[in-house]
């Protein structure tokens, strides 16, 4: 049996599974930093990130 | 003469208790982690790509299994994420119900998906290793049955939270299911020792010595500490998200509350939070 495709599913969900998890999560943080930095300027200063 | 003064409700009776409330602070736990987070980030994508290339490519075929033991680079360091996600899904609920911190219900709640997804991968990588070497998708064995188990828990656990209108309720509940979920965790870890099963046994052990080859051995430690950085990583950004959210919500309704005047100068505080 060729194993190969095998192995290379198994990867790609490796990769890709976590990958999309984090982009949502990055994309997440940054929608509610903008939002809350478009209401409230002190949460630019306060949310603990180095600008 | 002057009643004395009573304790705080919330104060915790042990020292331990106190160091759990000082970490629990939303605004010092925004700063904290916004400092950690680019380092855990870099480092789970750095050694998760060094891991899974080296496994790919580099490491040698086993005498047994052949290629087919390199999807053993996705399959074990996600289940070890899986396991080590519910440990802190645990410690999370048992802090929530113990101490009744809202930041505690906010990691629980935001550690059930990526916990989830860490067991659905490990699940779906072993079916795609056990096809070509079992013959068989999935077969009832103890140690596959018993990780199914641990990922109906985490969907379980995120239903739960979801499924109250008042949030506090569902946290609740959902932390008693996981504190009950807990006892997955040694039958799965020992169902291979227990029962005699398909699944080959543990081949890593903290008391005894590894029984897979060192070069084997490296790039599987660097992809399990690369996908757990990465675990890390993604669950403070989105408890981060989640109380940024929290904060944003409590400011709009404050907003509303007061015609828009209380915006630019007074400390609002993060909903069910304090002032952080």
């Amino acid at each position: 049996m060729n194993v190969l495709p095998f192995i290379v599913l198994a990867y790609a969900a490796g990769v890709l599974v976590p990958a999309a998890f984090a982009l949502a999560a990055w994309a997440r943080l940054r929608r509610a930093e903008r939002r809350l930095a478009a209401i409230d300027p002190r949460a630019q200063r306060g949310q603990g990130r180095r600008k | 003469m002057e009643p004395a003064a009573a304790p705080p409700a919330t104060a915790p009776s042990v020292r331990g208790g106190r160091r759990v409330h000082l970490f629990a602070n939303p605004g010092r736990f925004l700063r904290f982690s916004g400092r950690l987070l680019p380092w855990l980030a870099s480092g789970g994508i750095v050694l998760s790509a060094v891991g899974l290339f080296w496994g790919a490519f580099i490491a040698p075929p086993d005498w047994q299994q052949g290629e087919a033991a390199r999807i053993m680079y996705v399959h074990v360091p996600s289940a070890w994420v899986a396991l080590s996600g519910y440990c802190a899904l645990a410690a999370a609920s048992a802090a929530s119900l113990v101490w009744r911190h809202p930041l505690a219900d906010l990691a629980a709640a935001e550690i059930g998906p990526v916990g989830a997804a860490a067991a659905g991968l490990c699940l779906v990588s072993g079916s795609l290793w056990g096809k070509p070497m079992w013959g068989a998708w999935w077969v009832w064995d103890a140690r596959l049955t018993s990780m199914l188990v641990l990922f109906f828990l985490y969907l379980g656990h995120i239903a739960l939270v979801r499924a109250f209108d008042e949030p506090t309720r569902g946290h609740r509940a959902g932390a008693i299911l996981a504190l009950i979920g807990a006892v997955d965790l040694p039958i799965i870890h020992f169902s291979v020792v227990w029962w005699n099963t398909l699944h080959q046994g543990n081949s890593l052990g903290l008391f005894s010595a590894p029984t897979i080859y060192i070069s084997m051995l490296w790039p599987l430690l660097i992809t399990a500490l690369g996908y757990s950085l990465g675990f890390v990583a993604i669950v403070i950004a989105r408890l981060r998200a989640a109380i940024l959210e929290r904060r944003l919500a409590s400011l709009l309704s404050v907003r509303a509350a007061d015609g828009g005047k209380t915006m630019q100068g007074g400390a609002v505080p993060i909903a069910g939070m304090g002032a952080g």
